[in-house]
Formats: structure tokens, sequence, C-alpha cells
């Protein structure tokens, strides 16, 4: 279970550019649930996950897993439990190292920072695996560098370098977003079947109205810091991308757009 | 025959400065001035140490300490005080000098009468008289092997693998729940030993600590580094087939390792300043050949890559 509590968010406090991104602002995230969230630019989504890893301090409030309180865990500390995918597939790889390398270098997430060998001869026939799944052919390129790799390649190598190891949530911001739609639809498949496989606990900002539909459990709608729409369950499902388009305009009428 | 035996002894002590800015420069990214003031810091901690008699041999493991502690500063400045690294490595280069001057006592300590690593009783009486002009070069080579064996070593280790990804990409250490700070603390760390050790080297092999050593030691590490890595990385002469493809059709290539790439541009790049000296210009003109050399490789370089890029 994710809990915020009450965030508080300002950004350049202050200043006379304080702008207010979270006020009072309250989120239950239960295990296991898919959410998948949208919204228009400047709305608070992409605050929200990184308010959740860490990546911006917060002015108010506070998050706990599972009951304990992480508010000010350091990032990195929090990333043990976290997978996050950008949306550039280049910050979720290293180009200047191998497939192999890459891949032992998120096997071995969570263990110690020490002089054991750097890749595990034993995990080669796992990795080739894990890599046959994506249906991509990376098995049989794991003395390639990652850098060489397209757009599409890199970003399910990253998808599935942040979900090998073992974490609980995965955290996706909008990483279909940089790539073509047939790429975009294989990752999000990839997507689909990792998070069933492993029953992650999912939150996935996108801007693409279908995958907010068709995938998830939970849809939340932000604007200006508050989720406007939150349903899950049988609600969720009835949803569709007209309602949400509609919502749109709704909210860019209120706004004079 | 002697001016080559130079070469091959001065090129030596800077493939070992070499593969601590290999680090810094190729791997992290971080322009590290630091070794400006930890190669001279190797040297006046190796001249004091000799001078109050402890163990030439024993003197390479100390030097190597005193440049990883200098290298950790560097790395706390720039991590923990957030200061830029560039001016990280400004600060304590500047802080460095005064502090070599402390650590020798003057500008200048001459160790002549000492034993060294390259000229010990042990030496004398062990080694044929035909080998002795030799001795230095062998030494030096078995050094700076070693040096390059515990790196690539190094390499291939999970905190070497952290290693090469935070100069790649910060993020992703992040994301692997490392603190990016330590992982280049630690490379800092490593580099500075690895220079300070060059200084060590050099100490014993000139016989003389000298303060002014440091002066220029960053563009000298630098150029071999570029050297190396432009001219030998992707040598296809020694390339080793190691791609693994289906059908064969692609086959993956890799040059030299960089390791190796950046001892043989240390190698080239003292060949090129004793050719400059021979060629008429004086001893007092090392730093200029050094800067015009280093700037004559750098627009060269750039070049090819123009070419490269417009072909592409």
């Amino acid at each position: 279970m994710l809990e915020l509590n009450h965030i508080e968010k300002y950004y350049n406090a202050g200043t006379v550019h304080e702008m207010c991104m979270f006020q009072d602002f309250s989120m239950k995230i239960s295990e296991g649930q898919f959410v998948s969230v949208v919204g228009s630019n400047g709305s608070g989504k992409t605050s929200l996950l990184n308010i959740i890893c860490g990546s911006i301090p917060l002015d108010g409030g506070s998050i706990r897993i599972n009951g304990e309180d992480i508010t000010h865990m350091p990032e990195y500390r929090r990333q043990r439990r976290i997978g996050r995918v950008y949306q550039n597939p280049a910050m979720g790889t290293c180009p200047s190292m191998t497939i192999l390398e890459n891949m032992s270098l998120a096997d071995n997430k969570g263990k110690p920072f020490n002089l054991h060998r750097g890749t595990n001869k034993k995990r080669i026939d796992f990795y080739r695996e894990q890599l046959r799944f994506l249906g991509l052919g990376l098995e049989d390129k794991l003395h390639v560098k990652v850098g060489v790799l397209s757009g599409g390649q890199r970003q399910a190598m990253a998808l599935l370098m942040s979900t090998m190891p073992n974490i609980e949530f995965l955290i996706l911001d909008e990483h279909t977003a940089a790539l073509d739609p047939k790429t975009a639809e294989i990752i999000m498949e990839l997507t689909g079947r990792v998070v069933k496989e492993k029953r992650l606990t999912t939150i996935m900002v996108t801007h693409n109205l279908r995958y907010a539909v068709e995938y998830g459990d939970r849809l939340v709608m932000m604007h200006q810091g508050q989720a406007i729409i939150d349903e899950e369950g049988a609600a969720k499902a009835a949803i569709q991308t007209k309602d949400i388009l509609d919502k749109f305009n709704e909210i860019s009428i209120e706004c004079g757009n | 025959m002697s001016i080559i035996i130079g070469i091959l002894e001065e090129g030596l002590i800077y493939a070992i400065l070499a593969l601590g800015v290999y680090i810094t420069y190729k791997i992290l990214d971080f322009p590290d001035l630091s070794v400006d003031g930890t190669f001279p810091m190797g040297a006046a901690v190796t001249a004091m140490l000799i001078m109050k008699g402890v163990s030439p041999a024993l003197t390479l493991p100390l030097a190597f300490l005193a440049g990883a502690l200098a290298g950790c500063v560097t790395g706390f400045i720039h991590v923990k005080l957030r200061v830029r690294d560039l001016l990280s490595g400004i600060i304590m280069m500047t802080a460095l000098y005064s502090l070599n001057l402390r650590i020798a006592g003057k500008a200048n300590l001459p160790i002549f009468s000492k034993d060294t690593i390259f000229d010990n009783s042990f030496f004398a009486q062990a080694v044929p008289e035909p080998v002795k002009p030799y001795l230095a070069v062998l030494v030096l080579l078995l050094i700076t092997v070693v040096c390059k064996i515990l790196l690539d070593l190094y390499l291939n280790t999970r905190s070497g693998y952290l290693l090469r990804a935070v100069g790649d990409n910060e993020v992703l250490v992040t994301s692997l729940a490392k603190d990016k700070g330590m992982v280049k603390l630690c490379g800092l760390a490593i580099s500075n030993g690895f220079v300070a050790l060059a200084g060590c080297v050099y100490c014993q092999q000139k016989g003389f600590f000298e303060i002014s050593t440091g002066t220029g030691a960053i563009v000298i590490g630098l150029a071999n580094v570029i050297i190396g890595t432009k001219l030998f990385k992707n040598l296809r002469l020694f390339s080793a087939k190691t791609g693994e493809n289906k059908d064969g059709q692609i086959k993956h290539r890799s040059g030299l390792k960089a390791t190796t790439a950046v001892i043989l541009g240390s190698l080239v790049y003292r060949g090129c300043v004793a050719l400059a000296i021979s060629l008429g210009m004086a001893a007092s003109d090392l730093k200029l050949v050094t800067a015009v050399l280093f700037l004559i490789i750098l627009v060269l370089s750039s070049q090819k890559g123009k070419k490269v890029n417009t072909h592409a």
C-alpha cells in the first residue's frame, strides 16, 4: 500500500514566480493496483511520480509504503523497491556498455557495491531467456553496445532492466511517448505482460488515452494538482476515451482556453 | 638507443598517470584538475618517506593511498559540498601545492644517495651487467602492466560496472538504488591514486622531488588518453570478434582494450615530444611542446570526427 498524505509542493517558493503544485493532496494506491494517470501538461502527473520516487523534496505531508514513512528517505534508497521507466529511452540504459553488462547491472540492483565479478556467468542463460521474452532478438546480441540499439529496443531493455530485480512498484513516466506507434504498441503489450506476471503495483503516466482506458484497473485524471477523475473497478472499465476527452474540453473551457 | 630507452622510461611513467586520467576523463566524464596537485604529491610523499628510510617498494602503495585520499577530498568537495567539478579540482590543485611543500619540506628534495625501486643494493647484486641499462624500463613495464591489469580487473567488478555506468548515465545509477555521489568519489580516489603512483615512480626515477613537476600533468595525461583512444582504440589489426549473431552477418568488432590504448598513446606522445626536442627545441621549451602537441592532437581528432559525421 502506497499512501500520499496531505502532500504540499510549491515550485519557486518565496519568489514572485511561486506556483502551487499540490495543496493537501492525498491518494492511496493498494497493492497490485495498476493506475493509469492522464492530464494536461503541467497538471502534476510527473511531479506526482517525482514525489513518490524522491526526485524532488516535499514542502509538507508524508509518504508511506506499507506503513513505513519514507518521506525523508533519499531517492536512491527508495529505488530499491521501485523500478522506473522514463520517457526518454536513453535514461534507462548505459549506451557505452554491452547488453550483457547492462543486464548484469540491473541484476546486481540491491546487492553491495563490491569487488565481485560484474557479470555472473551462471546468469547468462537467465538473461538470454529474459531478453527472448522481449521478442526483439536481443538475446543473440549480448556483446553489442546498447548505444547502437534503436529507441524501441532500448526502451524494451529499460523496461526489462527495471522490472528484473525484485521490486514492489513500477513507475512508468510516459514511457511510450518517444516511440513510433508500432513500437509503442509492442512496449505497451510487454508492459501489460510484465505487470501481470510479476503482480507489480504500477503507476503509469500517459498522454495516450487509449492506453489509459485499455490498461490498468484504476484511472486518475489530474488537473491543477488535484485528481478530478479517480475511478476503479467496474466504473473504470466503463470509461471510454470519449469521456476523458469531454473532461479535457470541460476543464479547458473552465480555464478559458 | 638511449633516446628510445628515454622515451620508454618517460612514456611508461606517464602511462600510469594516463590510466588515472582515463578514469576521470573518459569513464566518469569529470574534468579533474586535482591531477596537477596529486602527481607532485605522490613525488613529495615518496621523497619524504625515502629520506626517512622507508623501503622504496613500500612507497608505491603509500603514494597510491595518499593520492586516493586527495581524490576523496576532491570528490567530497564536489559531491557533498556541491561545488562544480572543474572548480573542485582547481581548489584541490591549489591547496595541494602548499600541502606538497609541507610534505617534502622544501620545493626541491633530492634523494640521489638513497635506494630507490630502480637503484638499490638488491638490483646491484642480482642483475647481470648487460641488463642494467634496461633495468629501469623493465621495472617500469612491470609496474605499468600490473596497474593496467588491476584496473581492467576492477572495471569488470560490480563496483567497476557502476563506475562506468555513472559516467554514462547517472540517472540509471540512482535507479539501481546506488548513491551516484559515492560512486564518483570512489572513481576520483582510484584515479588520483594512480596519478600519485605515477608521481612516486617519477620521483624515484629522476632521483628528486620538484614542486613544478605537477604543472601541466593534466595536459600530459589528457594528451596520452586522447591519442591512445583516438589512434589505437579502433585499431582493426588486433581486433577480436566478440559478436554473436545467429546468421553471422553482422559481426561486432571491438578494438584494443582502452587501457592498453592509453599506454600506447602515452608512448607515442613521449616519442613526439622527444622528436620535437631532438629537432632543436630546448629542454625548457618542454611545456610549450606539450601544449602545442596537445592542441594539434585535439584539432586533428575533432576534424577526423567531423569527416566521419559528414559521411554518416
